[in-house]
């Protein structure tokens, strides 16, 4: 084969990629906005669009403007701004660290949110925006202390799997013992939330969740060109001229930031920071970057969850509860394919 | 039999500390009982005062720590040995959600509330997850490494408690049951229930000791192990059947309690070495310090309530485990 030929070759199979990519993310994008709207349209009563977007533009008229501006919206937007959170920042512990596993689900982050909010849930009986604050803050503990920990001479991602498996036993004793020590009228409340669920969501409270992914979304966006790189293996990404170390402490600042807001906001929402980086990666294939994909398949399960747990049963099933029942075979599936390839 | 180094020492030493603590448990607690109420509450039934009940109240669960605390030791031994892997533990291996499922579901779908019950189910949800844990562990090229076996459990465990909470979360009456259930206490235990228990643990350990000489073999890998006559199919399902029903049963009436297998064992590892022979007996002795020494402290740092042991037993393995992790040479990924 001669060199033109070669080039040319190289190109259409880029320009595939390309075109694959394109049309995976505006699928994703018409899915989610058709999501969106079913947030918007369904419920006790179900109503027509045009209703849904005339109560959107301000007009009130007899009870659907209550129903969708003051329940249904906060409730999709709560959804969104989550899923883009868990499954971009998911997706970059996943691509940082090669390992699928080592996901904040697994890491015991999210149990360090937990263990906060619901001290102040149980015993503080505080505002919902102090069980923000605590949530935020206790994740960001718990990720520190993991990666210190797990830091050594070397890094090693077994490693750190290993002390987070540690750190997660420990705080799940502590969720436990909340949970006995709880007044029996409270216990609903913290176990709602520990499964994670969009329930009585307000926009004011939002807030935060939205400035954060707005702010962090971007720089992991940005990055995501050296997140390709440093999927390479460390020393790959050194040759390459990446400051490795700068690079991946922006890139977990941000995403802890994400995830612990995003726990504080909805709780930890079962395995979507887990599933959406490989369900995306199986849908643009290799090559191109997998933070906006990942990030849109995240927001698509979460909204479809949620669908399906108001909707689908007799009981009204939290959105985590749904996720949970999903990801837990794709977990242990992935886990045995890993282990069939030798990868682990 | 070639004793190990400071085997008596060491004997000596873990019974009288575990006679102290055993003391202490009888003793110690949110109300202190001086020694003449002690003597008055264990010997003469006849003597009514309040101190005297209290301490009549506090043998059930004394007892019970001992026991159940030898059995969780036994099991940690045993999962440690079959699995070759230095971090097993029935919590780490998954193995306290497979019977904590189990029990859920009995309470929802079976309606059933005694611990004769819970044992039988918590024993087969302990076995049925700890074959497919270690199924899923030992796939692949390098057999069951620690850190693909620790993996195996973790997500099992995971799978498994988004069952346990869509279960609980349409059933309020489960989750008042459960909650008490999970956190991991010895404080509920009666007569009763050590009875249901023993057998279990009068089997478990049998199966243990008469392993133990054939485990050390399988220590040295299994070739080694059938060059000497081994059968090591048959060994390790012996085993890992009596590690599963000691823990199982353990579970069943104290709740999950997590690192007491892996405290014990590595404790007496770390004292006399690696024969089995020496480190399964005295894990049990071992484990019943650390589960009545965590009852007791749990007691004290609690009071005028308590602290359940399965918490301080959490605090106290937690970072062993994870300083294991750090001395470790995980291969890295």
């Amino acid at each position: 084969m001669n060199n033109t030929n070669l080039i040319t070759v190289i190109k259409d199979g880029r320009r595939q990629r390309r075109r694959r990519w394109i049309i995976v993310n505006a699928l994703l994008v018409v899915i989610a906005c058709i999501l969106c709207v079913a947030m918007l349209m369904l419920g006790s009563t179900i109503y027509p669009v045009q209703d849904v977007i005339r109560s959107l533009m301000g007009e009130s008229h007899n009870g659907v403007s209550f129903a969708v501006n003051t329940i249904r919206l906060p409730r999709m937007v709560a959804g969104l701004f989550a899923g883009l959170a868990f499954g971009i920042a998911g997706n970059t512990f996943q691509t940082m660290l090669r390992n699928p596993l080592a996901n904040p689900d697994i890491l015991g982050i999210t149990a360090g949110s937990s263990v906060a909010a619901l001290f102040c849930i149980l015993i503080l009986h505080t505002s919902n925006i102090a069980v923000s604050i605590a949530s935020v803050v206790a994740g960001l503990i718990t990720a520190v202390l993991i990666f210190i920990f797990s830091k050594g001479k070397t890094f090693s991602v077994g490693r750190l799997i290993l002390v987070g498996i540690g750190m997660q036993a420990m705080l799940s004793a502590l969720i436990s013992y909340l949970l006995m020590v709880g007044a029996q009228e409270d216990i609903p409340t913290a176990l709602r939330w520990l499964s994670g669920s969009l329930n009585g969501a307000q926009l004011p409270t939002l807030l935060p969740l939205i400035i954060t992914v707005l702010l962090c979304a971007p720089i992991v966006i940005v990055l995501g060109k050296h997140l390709s790189i440093l999927e390479l293996g460390e020393q790959s990404a050194t040759s390459l001229g990446l400051n490795t170390n700068m690079t991946r402490l922006l890139l977990i600042l941000s995403s802890v930031f994400m995830i612990a807001i995003a726990t504080s906001a909805t709780g930890p929402i079962a395995f979507v920071a887990f599933l959406s980086g490989p369900i995306a990666k199986r849908l643009v294939g290799v090559g191109y970057s997998n933070v906006i994909p990942a990030g849109l398949v995240g927001v698509n399960l979460v909204l479809a969850a949620d669908l399906i747990g108001q909707f689908a049963f007799e009981v009204r099933y939290p959105v985590g509860i749904i996720t949970g029942l999903l990801g837990a075979p794709y977990l242990l599936y992935l886990l045995i394919r890993m282990n069939r390839k030798g990868s682990l | 039999m070639h004793l190990p180094k400071h085997f008596t020492k060491v004997l000596v030493i873990s019974l009288v500390l575990l006679c102290i603590c055993l003391l202490a448990s009888l003793v110690l607690g949110s109300r202190l009982v001086i020694l003449d109420d002690l003597i008055a509450g264990l010997f003469y039934p006849e003597i009514e005062s309040y101190e005297a009940s209290v301490v009549r109240e506090r043998i059930p669960r004394t007892v019970f720590s001992l026991f159940c605390g030898a059995a969780l030791g036994i099991s940690g031994a045993l999962m440690q040995s079959v699995t070759r892997n230095p971090i097993a533990d029935p919590s780490i291996l998954g193995v306290n959600t497979g019977a904590a499922l189990f029990v859920v579901c009995g309470i929802a779908f079976l309606n059933i509330s005694t611990a004769a019950q819970y044992i039988w189910l918590a024993i087969a949800g302990a076995m049925i997850t700890a074959i497919f844990v270690y199924g899923i562990g030992s796939m692949g090229r390098a057999g069951a490494t620690p850190l693909k076996l620790v993996l195996a459990g973790a997500a099992t465990s995971a799978a498994l408690s988004s069952l346990v909470s869509a279960i609980m979360l349409s059933r309020s009456y489960v989750m008042d049951q459960f909650r008490f259930w999970q956190v991991g206490s010895v404080g509920s235990a009666n007569w009763s229930d050590i009875l249901t228990f023993l057998p279990f643990l009068v089997i478990g350990i049998g199966l243990a000791i008469m392993s133990a000489s054939a485990l050390n073999a399988l220590a040295l890998g299994d070739e080694v192990a059938i060059g000497q006559g081994v059968r090591t199919g048959t060994l390790r399902i012996v085993a890992a059947f009596a590690g599963v029903i000691l823990c199982g049963a353990a579970t069943a009436l104290a709740g999950p309690i997590a690192f007491v297998g892996l405290l014990a064992t590595h404790v007496m590892r770390l004292l006399l070495g690696p024969d089995l022979r020496f480190v399964i007996p005295m894990s049990a002795i071992s484990g019943a310090i650390i589960l009545t020494i965590s009852d007791v402290s749990g007691r004290l740092i609690g009071s005028p309530g308590e602290l359940e042991a399965g918490v301080v037993t959490a605090f106290i393995g937690a970072p062993l485990l994870i300083v294991l992790a750090i001395k470790m040479k995980v291969r890295s990924l």
